[in-house]
């Protein structure tokens, strides 16, 4: 296996790492600041990646297909949280698990309704297609370093805004005491719904920009959002900092073990067998990641709360 | 959609107290992301109804959700208060697996009109089931011989890593002659192939044979288009239908892929079937609406050769196979499987419209590899 081969890999793993920290930073700063568990935030993803589509089929812009999927998302998580949400902060866990996963079906029937069952087409911009070559020889897609390059800008924003405005400690605040920092005067109804709608947003942006190299399909946002609830595990419920990390852990430790594991297995097995155990184990890779790291720290690697 | 009745046999209904001849339950997958599959089965299997004109035959249609539980449940609710005489429907091997040896050993027939697992060809063979797709591993042999013709001697192959994937890949190797430079199980639903592709790259193959169906294929064939690694590349039909080639777009052009059907097939019940099909529903078919389509021909077929409650005699009337398919010439092999010519298609784009095109034959009056294993 050689050096270029890895390196190539650990790109891979790095750029699904990234996505997987636009789902998981909105997850967190959700469950953070508001306490709730929203099982719907894959279905946010979805409506980014469907208004992305449909906007990029209509214009043929992709600029103007990431905007819309912005918006699109952050309506969406605005009103599901006045609607729906803004009535189960004070519920049982259990009660939102329910009631978001009701809201999951109801997005992905809808949007079977307005879009029809056969998935959309999205492409990736003409001038961001095909590969470059890097230093050392090795061919990379142009889109996936600029998906990388998105999502490192996206994380120093939402550190900017957490750690440097207004806004920001306003949200780290909420996540320590609610009631105190309503007593201050800050609407803490209005600040929910903000904090929604970009967490929302965030998950709409990484539908629209994955979209755009896998399938925009219905049910697309639930496989990467069990990956999301992962990556808020281990990096530390309410923590930025912590999903960025572990977001880059998953991604590393899903896509290295799927390469390593059934070459590993290939040393001492016949090589069919060899490939479906070491794939089996692979796709395990993140949840024993997972166990080793709540039995070092409980509460995730910058996890406040237990 | 909880269920629909036939139009034709409402109306029969309606006009006189007589109940249809013959029931029909069709359980198939027609919400969730599967659910292209089955809306094309189902709306293949109605436009052949509506145009025979019956109303002696009345279907059942109930959604799986593609969960095994559901279409057990449905079978049992079809079999035991609807009394359906026959079943038919089910897109995936597992559900097929749950339902159909239950069903037959409760007397009632059932027309496979998509899945075809191995078990339900050998061993496991009942003589109440037809199958009127293919065996599971057909394409893929059909894809494995093909790429002998190409020429092709090394060959990079993945599947997901579930029972179909391990059919897939046996399947292929089972006709490939050349070498196999690496095989690789995926995650079932994984939507990143990165990292693969960047194997295919380092693997040396002068080939790729992939077999992954609905979105993943749609992913695959996205990011190996935009990878810069220019191998060719050949998979079965379930990645090229009709259904998901407008979501891969240029992707896929001039991709090698086997199907037992295309549209341009030159017979004249298939050059009817293209053009009320796309009349009807304002889409052009794919191979799963093929396969729907000859499903309800065949049980058609059978309803006017014999009577539905002579068991002996109507299963002689399946058998018979007696009706016109959109594949040409159609029969069933002793384990009532199809005994079929399996052809090599290319992906082209017909206007703005991405479609397939035959370009010949991969495997003439192919059966499969399980049928001496069936006793009944």
């Amino acid at each position: 296996m050689s050096t270029i081969l890895i390196f190539e890999q650990v790109l891979n793993g790095l750029q699904f790492g990234i996505m997987l920290f636009l789902m998981a930073a909105g997850l967190t700063l959700i469950f953070g600041v508001m306490g709730l568990i929203n099982l719907a935030h894959g279905s946010l993803y979805m409506v980014g990646a469907f208004a992305a589509a449909w906007v990029a089929g209509a214009t043929g812009s992709f600029v103007f297909a990431l905007i819309a999927a912005l918006a699109a998302a952050a309506a969406a998580g605005a009103l599901v949280e006045i609607v729906v949400i803004r009535r189960l902060y004070r519920a049982a866990h259990l009660d939102q698990v329910l009631a978001t996963f009701a809201l999951i079906l109801i997005f992905s029937e809808g949007t079977r309704w307005v879009f029809g069952s056969f998935p959309l087409f999205l492409d990736i911009p003409e001038t961001l297609s095909g590969p470059v070559t890097l230093p050392g020889g090795i061919e990379y897609p142009r889109y996936r370093l600029t998906l990388i390059g998105i999502g490192i800008a996206v994380a120093l924003g939402l550190w900017w805004l957490t750690a440097r405005t207004r806004i920001g400690i306003q949200i780290r605040a909420g996540e320590n005491d609610r009631e105190m920092i309503a007593a201050l005067g800050v609407d803490i109804s209005k600040l929910y719904t903000l904090v929604f709608a970009l967490g929302a947003a965030l998950a709409g942006l990484a539908g629209a920009l994955v979209g755009a190299i896998q399938s925009v399909q219905v049910g697309m946002g639930e496989p990467v959002l069990i990956l999301a609830f992962v990556v808020i595990v281990i990096g530390g419920i309410g923590s930025i900092r912590g999903a960025f990390i572990g977001a880059l852990l998953v991604g590393l430790t899903d896509t290295l073990g799927g390469i390593f594991l059934p070459e590993v297995f290939k040393l001492f097995m016949e090589t069919g067998a060899a490939t479906q155990t070491g794939s089996a184990l692979a796709s395990m890779a993140v949840y024993i990641l997972m166990s080793a790291v709540l039995i070092w720290r409980p509460t995730g690697l910058f996890g406040a709360r237990g | 959609m909880k269920t629909i009745l036939a139009a034709a046999a409402t109306a029969a209904l309606l006009a006189s107290s007589a109940a249809a001849e013959v029931k029909v339950g069709m359980i198939t997958t027609l919400s969730g992301g599967g659910a292209g599959l089955g809306i094309d089965v189902r709306d293949g299997f109605m436009l052949a109804i509506k145009q025979s004109g019956r109303d002696d035959i009345e279907v059942v249609i109930e959604d799986d959700q593609r969960k095994p539980d559901i279409a057990v449940q449905l079978a049992d609710k079809m079999i035991q208060s609807e009394k359906v005489d026959v079943l038919t429907g089910i897109i995936w091997s597992n559900l097929a697996m749950a339902v159909v040896p239950a069903a037959t050993a409760q007397g009632k027939f059932y027309l496979s009109p998509n899945a075809g697992p191995s078990p339900l060809a050998g061993k496991g063979c009942h003589p109440n089931y037809f199958n009127v797709a293919w065996q599971n591993d057909n394409l893929h042999e059909a894809a494995g011989a093909y790429a002998n013709t190409a020429g092709y001697g090394n060959s990079f192959i993945l599947a997901p890593n579930y029972p179909a994937g391990t059919d897939a890949l046996t399947g292929y190797k089972r006709f490939f002659e050349g070498e196999i430079a690496n095989e690789l199980y995926t995650e079932l639903g994984q939507t990143d192939y990165a990292a693969e592709i960047a194997q295919i790259r380092a693997s040396g193959a002068d080939s790729v044979y992939f077999f992954l169906p609905g979105g993943m294929g749609i992913s695959f064939l996205k990011q190996y288009a935009d990878s810069g690694v220019d191998l060719p590349v050949v998979g079965p039909a379930f990645s090229f239908d009709q259904g998901i080639l407008q979501a891969v777009g240029a992707a896929a052009l001039g991709v090698v892929n086997t199907s037992q059907w295309n549209k341009d097939i030159d017979n004249p019940t298939n050059a009817a079937f293209v053009e009320s099909f796309q009349a009807e529903y304002g889409r052009l078919p794919s191979l799963y609406a093929s396969q729907g389509f000859d499903t309800a021909n065949l049980l058609i077929s059978a309803v006017d050769a014999a009577d539905v409650s002579d068991a002996d005699a109507f299963r002689e009337a399946l058998r018979a196979a007696n009706f016109a398919s959109t594949r040409g010439d159609f029969a069933f092999g002793p384990n009532h499987h199809p005994v079929q010519t399996i052809y090599a298609r290319e992906v082209v784009q017909e206007g703005e419209v991405f479609t397939n095109k035959t370009l010949g034959v991969a495997l003439e009056n192919h059966s499969d590899a399980y049928a001496a294993e069936c006793k009944m």
